[in-house]
């Protein structure tokens, strides 16, 4: 709880007074911050009043004359009224919303602050310091033009350039306040009878907060930052970036949260290999290890890549699950240090590698090796850029399906192919092709102006929407048909519970196709789907192996 | 640094937004909104690094004004007020000088609250440059009519 403030209280007068007074000299007294509580009491210090400290304030009169008196001033600037919506402004184009106050044209800008019943007033007097004070307005669209009466005991220069700027923001009865907005509109004080001022706009800038949701106006700002960094780092001689801690960056960095993708081909990789007999902790484990190691190592290269090619920067518009982690563009870490990160990954990934060789080394093993490790630097990484070439869910989906579970099976086979293992790589490549395939959605308007020809750059939006319909059907039939083919287990149809989450996917998309941030409820739960979906197979191999180890029953059709 | 008259230091702390004005690159005065906040006598602004136009304009010339103007946003006080100030800009520690001010900020601004829980997301709002505004000369309008004369104050330093 906060002390109650000692507060002073200062004699004060206005205009005509003696040119200088001493401080108050009233005693102080106890008070605490109307309107708010005690544990909401800002830290105002009591203010010594005793004149003899020379910190105080003295009184003084400018002893300008009063221009203007209008006793029915009663609203603020801010009155809560709404910016005309943009059909009705003059203005032939609403601008495109900005991160920062973006210009517009002078009809528009009028509009807009006709919405105003009061703006501050801002010029640069006489002593080189800027003078801002609040003033009622009259704006005339049809004159173009803004009048208002000077300032009481302030002199405009006439002619001087002047900026108006209506503020608003909505508060909050629970305290606090949000949908800020500002307009401000720049020109010369023309000088009208009667202490009357009229500006003409020259220059209008327009900042609307609700205009863009907060992920976009934050990227939108990321270059204005990085040159702030850039030019401290020069001032100290030493790099300075922004405070996060080692982990949460690691985590950031490399998109771990992704490792979904890599989970699921592994488990079920060595699933099948469990129910043929064949599972080795030791080299299991080292799979796992091995596999995480190049999905992170992918993941941090694509962001070396993409940015190097101006795809990252290019996106104004990346989420949580889109336009890649960001780091780079936020000055967390330099290209150098993303570049040492993936190439750790790689090599950590080549070691593991080295090592189930040595242990259970084949050629199919060292096969689907050669071709993982080719589309994880193909992917982004020129000559080949796959992603840039429409190639990329492809490329995703032969990695982190067929070459990921079908690898995992022959380290453990010691190089011994299965086609159960083969066509349950079916499902998982063509869901988490669609993971990659729906994140791009969101991103393709930088993707194409950075030259990386995704599908949805690509396709219509039609196109889109029902490719993602077809292979997401495509993955339960191949399900269905493995099992009528008796080569999965009956229990592997589990994965048809997971078609309501595809069924809620295909609608987010279709309704929010062109809404990025809207986009990303359908984005999350098409993640959720391929983790739910593998997670079902998975289910469904354990009551598979569950029923052969302990009832002897083999639950294949055939 | 200079104390503030009572009335002016109370309306500054319950201002929920200001107008602070600075000296553009073309000599014209730019005017951004802000939430000011007081530590002891001192008033503070603070300016992500995402918004650092305008702390180079300071930093190029720290001659500033800043203003209260909307009486929606001021409680149940009245009043409106126009300092003029000089600025001085502390970017020493971006990650954290600025944290001694959070709880006056966070009672202003509702929105700091859930936004402190998306640090991680979105690091480089809460990387922020701190405005120290000096005053020199306030302008005071204890009942808000800007219309009518306002009551001078001049720190005793500049009034010398």
């Amino acid at each position: 709880m906060s002390p109650r403030l000692a507060l002073p209280m200062l004699r004060r007068h206005s205009g005509a007074g003696p040119d200088e007074m001493p401080a108050g000299g009233e005693p102080a007294v106890e008070g605490s911050v109307a309107g708010r509580t005690e544990t909401d009491a800002a830290p105002v210090r009591a203010q010594g009043t005793d004149a003899s400290d020379g910190e105080a304030f003295a009184l003084k009169s400018l002893g300008r004359a009063r221009v203007s008196f209008n006793p029915d001033v009663r609203r603020t600037h801010a009155t809560p009224a709404q910016a005309p919506a943009p059909e009705r402004a003059e203005a032939a184009s609403t601008p495109e919303p900005s991160a920062k106050p973006a210009a517009t044209s002078p009809g528009h800008g009028l509009a807009i602050l006709a919405g105003y019943k009061r703006a501050v007033l801002s010029w640069i007097e006489e002593d080189g310091y800027p003078m801002n004070v609040d003033v009622e307005i009259e704006v005339r669209p049809a004159e173009g033009a803004i009048r208002f009466t000077g300032p009481a005991g302030f002199q405009v220069p006439p002619g001087a350039m002047v900026a108006l700027t209506g503020s608003h923001v909505r508060v909050l009865q629970s305290g606090g306040f949000d949908q800020r907005r500002h307009v401000t509109i720049w020109g010369a004080a023309a000088t009208r009878p009667r202490g009357r001022f009229a500006v003409s706009p020259e220059r209008v800038w327009v900042w609307d907060e609700l205009a863009m949701p907060l992920p976009a106006a934050y990227e939108r700002s990321l270059p204005q930052a990085r040159r702030f960094f850039e030019a401290l780092s020069d001032e100290r001689g030493e790099p300075v970036r922004p405070r996060v801690s080692t982990a949460m960056l690691l985590v950031r960095a490399t998109r771990a949260p992704f490792l979904s993708a890599t989970f699921v081909p592994v488990l079920l990789g060595l699933a099948v290999a469990a129910r043929v007999g064949l599972l080795d902790a030791v080299t299991a484990a080292i799979t796992l290890a091995a596999a995480v190691s190049i999905h992170l190592g992918l993941n941090v290269a694509n962001d070396v890549f993409d940015t190097l090619q101006g795809a990252d920067d290019a996106n104004k518009t990346p989420t949580r699950f889109s336009g890649g982690s960001r780091v780079l563009q936020q000055a967390l870490v330099t290209i150098r240090q993303m570049s040492l990160l993936a190439a750790g990954c790689y090599g950590l990934a080549a070691v593991l590698g080295i090592v189930l060789l040595f242990l259970r080394g084949s050629v199919e093993l060292v096969a689907l090796g050669l071709v993982g490790l080719f589309i994880s630097l193909a992917y982004t990484a020129p000559p080949m850029r796959l992603a840039y070439r429409g190639l990329g869910e492809v490329a995703a989906a032969i990695g982190f399906g067929p070459v990921m579970l079908l690898g995992t099976y022959v380290v453990q086979s010691r190089g011994v192919l299965s086609s159960e293992a083969a066509l349950l790589s079916a499902p998982v490549a063509l869901l988490v092709a669609m993971i990659l395939y729906v994140n791009e959605v969101p991103d393709r308007a930088g993707d194409a102006e950075a030259g990386k020809r995704t599908l949805p750059v690509r396709w219509s939006r039609r196109a889109v929407i029902r490719g993602y319909d077809l292979s997401v059907a495509a993955a339960f039939a191949v399900v269905v048909g493995g099992v009528a083919a008796g080569l999965l287990p009956i229990p592997t149809l589990l994965i048809l519970l997971a078609v309501p989450l595809a069924r809620r996917v295909h609608v987010g998309l279709a309704r929010f196709y062109d809404s990025p941030f809207l986009l990303m409820d359908a984005m999350a739960m098409n993640i959720r789907l391929h983790m739910t979906a593998g997670s079902l197979l998975l289910a469904g191999y354990l009551l598979t192996i569950g029923a052969q180890s302990y009832l002897n029953l083999r639950l294949f059709l055939w | 640094m200079p104390a503030l008259p009572y009335p002016i230091a109370r309306l500054i702390d319950a201002a929920l937004v200001g107008e602070l004005s600075v000296i553009g690159p073309d000599g014209s005065p730019i005017t951004y909104p802000m939430v000011p906040l007081l530590w002891g006598d001192r008033i503070f602004l603070t300016s992500s690094v995402l918004d650092s136009v305008k702390v180079a304009h300071i930093e190029a010339n720290p001659r500033v004004s800043f203003s209260i103007t909307d009486m929606d946003a001021i409680g149940t006080f009245t009043g409106r007020v126009t300092i003029q100030c000089d600025a001085r800009v502390s970017r020493e520690d971006l990650s954290s000088g600025w944290e001694r001010l959070l709880d006056n900020w966070r009672r202003k601004d509702k929105a700091t609250v859930a936004l402190l829980k998306s640090r991680a997301a979105f690091p480089l709002i809460f990387e922020r440059v701190l405005i120290e505004l000096t005053p020199r000369r306030t302008w005071f309008w204890p009942d808000g009519r800007t219309d009518k004369v306002p009551e001078v104050s001049v720190a005793a330093e500049v009034a010398r």
